[in-house]
């Protein structure tokens, strides 16, 4: 592969290690070194605006496994992301399928993906402020477009007596939950559509061709072909955006209260790691246990997600690749 | 054939009804945002406009008066912004040439250890590092935040993927043969070789930094120092309730910049996306 240099080739070679010291020097110090840290003080009682601390074995993590709050953050975090997730997949696979169509021949297509990926590269904790504002109450733009333009109200009691008033998103968990998926949704499909229009193009174009000589519709050859294909693809976008779905902090932080609310049910792990380490009792070793388990919930999954979907692509990949 | 035909027209046409649709729930948001940041409170509050207000010069004093200091936020976010993709991007692109160029012991296992720490989640060394840096009272400082980017293992990957399809080995023996050394020849042969891709990576890298909210939130305290993310989460304040028009004006304050650069450069910023294939 690498051709060889002439004569002192050692020598040359030697400066290898000054070209990656940086690198190293800097990853040892500030991200190796902080993951250790983070190993050990969850093993410990470090709490508060002290400086010292004794060793407590498992303590905290025998808490984290019995802490209900603890289970309910992870299980927001798996609700909102679920709801992000499986539309964001099927409305991009949709698009990717529609816009990659040379059948269809779609006008504007560049247009209509700069423009839908264009949420994603916004700073999330603005977008969570926004959202905060276009869903306010009682007279957010959402609340004066569902009351005064649609005439859709919300129905409450007030002394027995039904009014009807403007909806208070975020008193109710399912419209909570449902604004921060969407939002998620909203940042995110963009740049689905994008990864998904890649892995349509890589599929080799004889593939469609001997299927359409074979008398293939479209139907068929998006179902036999475009799909099994993008297999692959469509793994690496569920793990990537499992992983980043865990780690999910500044839109349900700000959205409301910093702390989930209503009822604590939108706060997700991270932000339970932050309310612990940051906010009241400054728990760090706690908090610094939960995002050991995150980590370890998130490595599990993955290792799941691996296992039951790697096999069925590989035994598609030789299946085609024996058609072909 | 006909009849198919028309079946086509039919189903682009609720194609294109769809992607007007969509199109639409991507830019009303940020339209309502633009409009209301110019209208007064009585308007907000009078109902939604799709023409400006003429409120704006009004609802930045009411944003500013209050000790937000918003400029400063936002110089304090560029200067952070610049400062964070130029060291992840030059330090990276070393390491990449580094790792591409040279054979040395030990060259094998950093390959692999800079794709282990792409697939850990950043909160897992978070308390670590909050401690470490506290420690070192690094705290309401900009170099814990500047520094770490030198190791960004993503750009890493990034980068050696590109080096590997486009640098021959025989430009850097010629470079060798005619005296250059070692970072001569990486800063003024490779470095412009390599900038396509140098410059999609510090498109992402300057606008993560930009949007970068909770490790600033955390590590800064003094409000002289906040960035502009920090700022805008200010104005969820009690102080702020009653002027919307100042809100929505923070708010675009932060946005704004990133939509008008990325209107100019969205063709490029799209390709660069699957570039390198991965972006978190």
């Amino acid at each position: 592969m690498k051709q060889k240099t002439i004569g002192n080739e050692t020598r040359i070679n030697r400066w290898g290690y000054f070209f990656v010291l940086p690198f190293v020097l800097v990853f040892l110090l500030f991200n190796l070194y902080p993951t250790f840290y983070t190993f050990m003080l969850a093993f410990t009682d470090l709490r508060g605006l002290r400086v010292d601390f004794k060793f407590s074995g498992l303590d905290n993590f025998v808490k984290l496994v019995s802490d209900q709050y603890f289970w309910g953050a992870v299980g927001n975090t798996f609700i909102i992301w679920g709801w992000n997730f499986f539309p964001q997949l099927g409305i991009a696979l949709l698009l990717s399928i529609w816009l990659s169509d040379i059948r269809l021949k779609l006008k504007c297509k560049g247009f209509f993906r700069a423009v839908v990926y264009m949420p994603n590269l916004l700073t999330a904790a603005s977008v969570a402020l926004l959202f905060r504002s276009l869903f306010g109450y009682p007279g957010g733009p959402v609340n004066q477009f569902l009351n005064e333009t649609l005439g859709i109200y919300h129905t409450g009691v007030i002394d027995g007596q039904q009014v009807q008033q403007a909806f208070n998103f975020f008193r109710d968990v399912t419209m909570t939950r449902g604004i921060v998926a969407f939002i998620q949704w909203w940042m995110w499909y963009g740049n689905t559509i994008i990864m998904l229009m890649a892995g349509i193009t890589s599929i080799s174009a004889s593939l469609y061709e001997s299927a359409v000589v074979d008398g293939a519709n479209s139907r068929q050859t998006t179902w036999y072909i475009t799909l099994p294909m993008l297999r692959p693809m469509m793994l690496y976008i569920l793990v990537t955006s499992m992983i980043g779905g865990m780690q999910m902090f500044d839109i349900p932080f700000l959205l409301t209260d910093m702390r989930g609310a209503p009822d604590f049910k939108i706060r997700t792990s991270i932000v339970y790691m932050y309310n612990m380490a940051f906010q009241g009792r400054n728990d760090y070793a706690y908090a610094a246990a939960i995002s050991i388990g995150v980590f370890l919930i998130t490595i599990i999954l993955s290792l799941i997600i691996f296992f039951f979907l790697q096999d069925r692509s590989d035994l598609k990949k030789k299946h085609v690749g024996g058609t072909k | 054939m006909k009849s198919a035909n028309s079946a086509l027209n039919v189903k682009r046409f609720f194609i294109y009804i769809f992607m007007v649709l969509l199109v639409l729930i991507a830019i009303v948001p940020i339209y309502l945002l633009l409009i209301n940041a110019t209208r007064t409170n009585a308007q907000i509050n009078a109902g939604i406009s799709l023409i400006p207000g003429t409120n704006a010069a009004y609802n930045w004093h009411a944003l500013t008066s209050r000790s937000f200091q918003i400029t400063q936020g936002f110089f304090n976010s560029a200067y952070l912004a610049v400062m964070m993709t130029l060291f992840g991007v030059y330090f990276s692109a070393m390491t990449a040439y580094g790792l591409h160029v040279y054979t040395f012991k030990g060259k094998r296992a950093l390959w692999g250890a800079i794709l282990i720490i792409m697939m850990l989640p950043s909160s897992l060394s978070f308390i670590g590092f909050y401690q470490f840096v506290a420690k070192l009272h690094l705290l309401n400082n900009y170099i814990p935040l500047i520094v770490p980017t030198i190791a960004s293992a993503g750009t890493v990957l990034f980068l050696r993927q590109y080096l590997q399809s486009v640098l021959s080995m025989e430009l850097v023996d010629a470079a060798r043969i005619d005296g250059a050394g070692e970072f001569r020849t990486f800063n003024t042969i490779i470095l412009p070789i390599i900038t396509p891709a140098v410059a999609a990576q510090s498109i992402f890298s300057f606008v993560g930094s930009w949007n970068n909210f909770l490790t600033p939130f955390v590590l800064i305290s003094n409000t002289k120092k906040y960035t502009l993310p920090m700022l805008v989460q200010m104005l969820r304040g009690d102080i702020y309730r009653t002027e919307y028009g100042g809100i929505y004006l923070g708010i675009a304050v932060s946005l704004v910049p990133i939509i008008i650069f990325y209107a100019f450069m969205s063709r490029f910023i799209i390709s660069g996306i699957t570039m390198g294939g991965v972006k978190e």
